[in-house]
């Protein structure tokens, strides 16, 4: 048994510790907004926020969070960034098909927390490793500087 | 005002068969599906039931709740193309709603409704969707509009060419009286269909044309979104397939004793070209499949590789005699030739969100969650697997996570 802190709410889940977290979000507590695309941390679609730093889910063991604070998609909006950032989404129409899109909020929302003002470079830098097969790229770009300069 | 005025009596004609619909679409006659009642298509009560029985059902795609919610039953699929706010647009626009009053719904598998004109089946691709369905969900709206406004001119008495719809209310401005479509929804939907609907427009459209934010995008930005790997059925186990690395090959021997002994895996099941690890869980199944000890039968692809492919074509391509090629014209006198050799690999079409199924097989139904551009072609390939009849095949029909031409797997999930 592991307890796990995920979107603020304590989960108790009977798991293997080698399992990623990925599984444990999707399949055995049913939060299906992380999503999974490669399964060997090459796409970016399974980010997650572990103390409000981006990891990939897919290769994270659950055993090895402890005590750290699990973010998920469901409920970046109640942190200051993930609110800005998606509002600016929105506002930009920067989804087309959606699927990676989980990842790519889960990113930029940690890179404004951390970098308030992101460049061009900043931001091709931090989301470098989100892929997004309908080449949203250029919105997403302007999206996050949109947040940047937003309220 | 110049309209166009649409002849619906001819169509009616239509409904009389499935085949004929499909035959004067592929002919490219001007004929409309806007005016066809799901229910009076053989099977409809049951599709009826399934929609909840909605009092207002005019056509295939338009149903309205008793409680004035408006759907949208969608022909095509949703893969980031952007087709559901563009069907909604073209309803709204001669509905007279708004586009935040639309709720949209999949689309059940029926090529008799449902077909895509330019593609003579039901079928998203092509990049046709919006140009197949350009007349045929305007003139659903329009048949919608027409009757509730009918019904209403009925209630109050006047002249139905005296009323006006705005944002789903019908207004009578000589008499400053007004219903909901809520109110109108029972008697509109004991109206007979309209002889003729008129159509806006172009210069009248206050939504077509016009640049509107996409209406899958809230739901996707909070990860809310329904995706095929999404879908979960009480019970419901997880199996992932390894697939023989060679094209036409085929399973020749597997050990799946290691497989089976680990936490969570419940079955090892052969299939002709691949081996599938069924688990509690996606981890559950990877593992098994990464136990597995496989031996395969490369068959007469044993020796293709990418880089023998790319010799086959350089070669080709130097032999004079090129697979593809075209002159046009005659070379200019003194000019330099250039020469440039590009090369792509041999990629898949891989899309974002990994090929997935949800299946679900009783002894007399079988349930099916999937993501596909061709709905009523995975109902063929299940009635065959399982042996049921056709109509026994449910699809719920699912956002995609990119389409790329993916097809319909037939994993078996329980």
């Amino acid at each position: 048994m592991l307890t796990l802190s995920v979107n603020g709410e304590e989960r108790t889940v009977d798991v293997p510790a080698n399992m990623p977290l990925l599984w444990v979000l999707r399949d055995v507590i049913a939060l299906t907004g992380t999503k999974f695309g490669c399964g060997i941390a090459q796409c970016g679609a399974c980010t997650v926020h572990l103390d409000g730093q981006p990891v990939r889910s897919c290769v994270l063991p659950v055993g090895a969070i402890g005590s750290k604070a699990v973010t998920t998609i469901e409920a970046v909006g109640g942190t200051a960034s993930g609110r800005r950032i998606q509002q600016a989404w929105l506002d930009v129409d920067v989804v087309q098909c959606g699927y990676c899109q989980s990842g790519q909020i889960m990113a930029a929302a940690a890179l404004l927390a951390r970098s308030p003002n992101p460049s061009d470079e900043d931001i091709d830098a931090a989301l470098a490793g989100n892929i997004c097969r309908c080449g949203t790229y250029v919105r997403i770009r302007a999206a996050i500087k949109r947040a940047a300069a937003s309220p | 005002m110049n309209v166009q005025q649409i002849d619906l009596s001819r169509r009616r004609v239509l409904q009389s068969g499935a085949l004929t619909i499909a035959f004067l679409w592929c002919a490219g006659g001007r004929t409309a599906r806007g005016a066809i009642n799901a229910r009076r298509q053989p099977g409809d009560a049951a599709a009826a039931a399934a929609d909840g029985n909605p009092p207002f059902a005019p056509n295939a795609f338009v149903r309205i709740d008793a409680d004035g919610a408006i759907r949208l039953v969608m022909p095509n699929v949703e893969m980031g193309q952007g087709i559901y706010t563009g069907a909604c647009m073209l309803l709204a626009e001669e509905l007279d709603v708004g586009l935040d009053q639309i709720r949209v719904e999949h689309a059940p598998p029926n090529d008799a409704l449902y077909a895509l004109p330019l593609l003579g089946g039901q079928i998203t691709g092509g990049s046709l969707s919006t140009r197949s369905q350009w007349q045929v969900l305007r003139e659903a709206g329009a048949v919608a509009r027409t009757l509730l406004v009918a019904a209403a001119a009925e209630r109050w008495a006047v002249d139905p060419s005296t009323c006006s719809v705005e944002r789903g209310v019908v207004a009578h401005a000589g008499s400053g009286r007004s219903l909901a479509f809520a109110a109108l929804v029972k008697s509109a939907g004991a109206r007979p269909m309209p002889d003729k609907v008129v159509l806006k427009d172009v210069s009248s459209f206050t939504l077509i044309g016009k640049p509107t934010l996409r209406i899958d995008a809230p739901d996707k930005v909070r990860g809310a979104t329904q995706f095929g790997i999404d879908v979960r059925v009480p019970g419901m186990k997880v199996a992932t397939v390894l697939a023989c690395p060679t094209f036409g090959g085929k399973l020749a021997a597997v050990d799946g004793k290691h497989a089976r002994s680990l936490p969570g895996v419940i079955d090892v099941i052969r299939i002709d070209n691949a081996v599938a690890v069924v688990g509690e869980h996606f981890w559950a199944a990877k593992q098994g499949l990464e136990a597995l000890d496989v031996q395969w039968d490369p068959g007469a692809n044993a020796d293709l590789t990418t880089a023998g492919l790319l010799e086959a074509l350089a070669a080709s391509s130097r032999s004079g005699t090129p697979i593809v090629g075209r002159e046009v014209g005659k070379r200019p006198a003194g000019g330099k030739p250039l020469e440039a050799v590009y090369v792509s690999p041999m990629l898949a079409h891989a899309t974002m969100e990994p090929l997935n199924t949800t299946v679900w097989v009783t002894s007399d139904k079988c349930e099916i969650w999937v993501g596909t551009q061709v709905p009523t072609r995975c109902v063929s390939v299940a009635a065959k697997i399982t042996g049921l009849p056709a109509e026994k095949i449910i699809v719920h029909n699912q956002y995609l996570g990119g389409g790329r031409i993916r097809r319909p797997s037939t994993g078996r999930a329980r």
